[in-house]
């Protein structure tokens, strides 16, 4: 890594820093309840809750998939969720 | 002078303010935002009006609330790329202290005039040279002017210097304030062929665009910001060589020259030296021409860059003389002495040359300097030179003892 | 792995706190504005845990400056860009906190705004200058606890009403104000939409809930910044050249206690004698929020 003229950054390189070493508790999916509506992905303040394009049905809907390289375990997505599909679990590491 | 004097046909009698906005003119700024303060007023009220008139295309001028916003307001468009011009002056410039450090740091190459002013309390409008010199640690080049020629010519020139790659610091344009900018002379206004020529459009490298996503003005915590302080020292140490090659481009395109980093009159045999900066030199070159005249060996050491501070140059400069004496119109209040004295002196102590060195500080608050008292000061350092003893070091020219 | 990470114009890999109320606003802002965009963000937490040199969280252009200076620094790049004829369809978002955006910076926006250059300024307001460590901002509302105004023997905490930001921009003729939250998210980016279609100053403020300096679980941010806006503490509304337009209806407003037992920023109101008059005057703010925007009509 060399310093650039004025310290700018290059775009996206946060990716480099792996946050999922801060949780303590991890969320775990039920996916039979999901109803696909993707309020996990848009209330995750870390853009670590993704669609799971394998998983589309006919009208494109898929199910979510938590990134667990960058997951803080916060746990809004298990509040926020209408039909009880996350539960934080204490991750075993 | 700088300019031919027989080039009569080329000049116009014009206020130095007109001369330097004109000069911001040409140099085809994109982005102007300034805020009004006596005395730099007029060069805002002239690129106003050349604005109004359509004379400055493609460039925006912002009329912004506070000198604060004026400066903040040019780092944002000059790291969107766009070529950015201000002025200001004391007060104004010390609204804008933390964001120079920010744009010197940021390395964006801003250039702006600033008008020599006293600064309060108690305030005071009329010239000195306080203002800029209490910001030489903030990161920004500082040239200063000697008249209204070279403090529109520098204009130019400071846009070269500071876009340079190697150097990429903001700059400042010093002038007296009144003494300089209210004063009508005649001026070879900068031609605009001459100026394109002199002047390429500015390419920044990286700049804020949506096509290349850059983030700017980032955190450097403790494991990498002191190479960011080098790196700017390092530019500093660049732009010693880049000002010097611009007044070399810069007399190849319009024949004018002023010196680099310093200049030189009667200095090559001089035995008492009188070192100076700003429009002080033009009473000091009267002075030393009647000594001159009557056989005595004075010299004039005129001072240009004061950052980068051009340590080799002068100590070379004065290496034979017998005496030296440092004139300015500031002070570090607890130090009793201006701060190119304390520079030069310090520039010099590691040197072989033990020349005495003493200092008289002038001029405070727009109080006049006349030519007697730039006689009293000579013959003050001949005495030092005459007994290489120094009795007072650093003084006050002119202290009125009825007053206190 | 990290090859095939989607897409997102904020990463992840920030330094925010687990549930940050700011990384929320700034990425409901992002997804309302797309990539066409510039970021203006002055100091604050939002600036400071998305780049450490050498890494950026950013996938547009971004430039932080100095703490009071985002509205300056946006004049600026708009003046630029069109100087030099790039404008286009891009926006320029300054985004700051409260502290950046209602005190210190204060000065910088009123005159962009007056000025009326075409960007759009959100204030993500946490109430309190949470970077530095909770101490309190003219966006602290009244018996709050913060490090700054901490209840004690003889203080319920902070004894000023919230400064209102709103107001104070409509008053510069702005075309289009709201008050938006990152509990609801559609109205959020609708909003921040329209904001940056229209031509001119445009000011956004975002109520966002900080667990860290509120003290509650970081499961909660979204759910808690609901219940500000159900208890009426919060209104959403659009004024539109001086006019509001839209309010968000509340048909029952939960009582303020609700809200504030859910922060331990308030416990102190709970637990001292005459609590219970501060958490009434409380009320009463929410009282006139509904008679003021017709809330419950």
């Amino acid at each position: 890594m060399k310093i650039t003229p004025g310290a700018y950054c290059y775009p996206g390189t946060a990716m480099e820093n792996k946050t999922g070493g801060w949780r303590t508790f991890m969320p775990v999916f039920d996916y039979n309840k999901c109803i696909r509506c993707a309020i996990c992905e848009v209330a995750c303040p870390d853009m670590c809750i993704h669609p799971d394009p394998a998983t589309a049905n006919d009208k494109g809907k898929c199910l979510y998939k938590a990134d667990y390289d960058y997951c803080k375990g916060c746990g809004i997505c298990a509040n926020e969720c209408p039909k009880d599909v996350i539960t934080m679990t204490l991750e075993e590491k | 002078m700088a300019v031919n004097p027989n080039d009569k046909s080329k000049m116009s009698v014009v206020e130095g303010s007109y001369a330097s906005a004109h000069a911001a003119k040409v140099a085809r700024p994109q982005v102007i935002s300034a805020y009004p303060i006596t005395p730099q007023t007029h060069i805002v009220e002239e690129l106003s009006q050349f604005m109004a008139d359509g004379d400055i295309p493609g460039c925006e001028y912002i009329n912004v609330e506070s000198e604060f916003s004026a400066i903040s307001a040019l780092i944002g468009a000059s790291a969107a790329g766009a070529r950015t011009y201000s002025a200001t002056t004391s007060q104004g410039l010390f609204l804008m202290h933390e964001a120079l450090f920010n744009a010197s740091g940021m390395r964006l190459p801003i250039v702006m005039t600033v008008v020599n002013r006293a600064v309060g309390a108690p305030i005071n409008i009329w010239n000195d040279q306080q203002d800029s010199i209490a910001q030489r640690d903030s990161g920004w080049i500082q040239i200063y002017a000697e008249d209204t020629q070279e403090a529109a010519d520098m204009v130019l020139q400071a846009f070269k210097i500071a876009e340079d790659k190697s150097v990429l610091l903001p700059i400042m344009v010093c002038m007296d304030g009144f003494v300089l900018s209210h004063v009508y002379e005649p001026v070879v206004l900068m031609d605009q062929k001459e100026a394109d020529e002199f002047l390429p459009p500015f390419k920044p490298d990286v700049y804020l665009d949506p096509k290349n996503p850059m983030s700017f003005g980032t955190l450097g915590d403790p494991s990498v910001y002191t190479e960011f302080r080098y790196s700017q020292e390092q530019a500093m140490k660049n732009a010693l060589t880049v000002i010097e090659k611009a007044a070399d481009d810069f007399k190849a395109v319009t024949g004018r020259y002023y010196g680099g980093l310093i200049e030189g009159y009667s200095l090559e045999d001089a035995e008492v030296v009188i070192v100076s900066f700003g429009s002080l030199l033009g009473t000091i070159k009267d002075v030393v021409d009647e000594y001159r005249a009557n056989g005595e060996k004075i010299g004039v050491l005129k001072v240009r860059a004061f950052r980068p501070f051009p340590t080799e140059a002068i100590a070379n400069a004065l290496k034979n003389a017998k005496a030296v004496v440092v004139v300015e119109k500031d002070i570090s209040i607890g130090r009793n002495e201006g701060a190119l004295f304390t520079e030069i002196k310090a520039g010099l102590y590691n040197t072989p040359a033990r020349t005495p060195i003493i200092s008289y500080m002038v001029g405070h608050g727009g109080r006049d300097i006349r030519p007697s008292h730039i006689k009293e000061i000579i013959e003050a350092t001949k005495k030092v030179a005459e007994t290489g003893k120094i009795e007072v070091e650093s003084q006050f020219n002119e202290v009125k003892e009825e007053l206190l | 792995m990290s090859d095939n990470k989607p897409f997102n114009l904020l990463t992840a890999g920030h330094n925010g706190c687990a549930g940050c109320c700011d990384a929320l606003a700034a990425k409901y802002v992002l997804m309302a504005v797309g990539p066409d965009c510039i970021i203006v963000n002055p100091t604050g937490c939002l600036e400071v845990m998305t780049t450490p040199f050498p890494r950026t969280a950013w996938n547009v252009p971004w430039i932080h400056s100095l703490f009071e200076n985002g509205a300056a620094v946006a004049s600026g790049v708009e003046a630029a860009l069109i100087a030099m004829g790039r404008k286009g369809n891009t926006k320029i978002i300054g985004m700051g906190g409260d502290g950046s955006t209602m005190d210190i910076g204060i000065g910088a926006l009123s005159g962009a705004f007056e000025r009326n250059h075409d960007i759009t300024y959100v204030c993500i307001d946490n109430e309190a200058y949470m970077n530095t460590g909770v101490q309190r901002s003219s966006g602290t509302p009244f018996g709050a606890s913060t490090t700054t105004s901490p209840a004690g023997s003889k203080s319920y905490g902070n004894n000023t009403n919230k400064k209102d930001m709103p107001a104070i921009m409509v008053a510069h003729g702005s075309p289009y104000v709201a008050t938006t939250s990152i509990g609801y998210a559609n109205d959020m980016m609708k909003k921040v939409k329209k904001a940056a279609d229209t031509v001119g100053s445009t000011y956004i403020h975002a109520h966002a809930p900080c667990p860290t300096g509120w003290g509650f679980d970081s499961s909660k941010t979204i759910e808690i910044a609901k219940l500000a806006v159900d208890c009426c503490l919060w209104p959403l509304y659009e004024i539109e050249n001086g006019e509001v337009t839209s309010v968000k209806k509340i048909k029952d407003p939960k009582p303020v206690e609700e809200y504030l037992k859910s922060q331990s920023r308030f416990k102190h109101l709970f637990k001292m004698e005459g609590g219970d008059k501060e958490v009434e005057k409380i009320q009463q703010l929410a009282d006139k929020n509904i008679a003021k925007y017709g809330l419950d009509k």
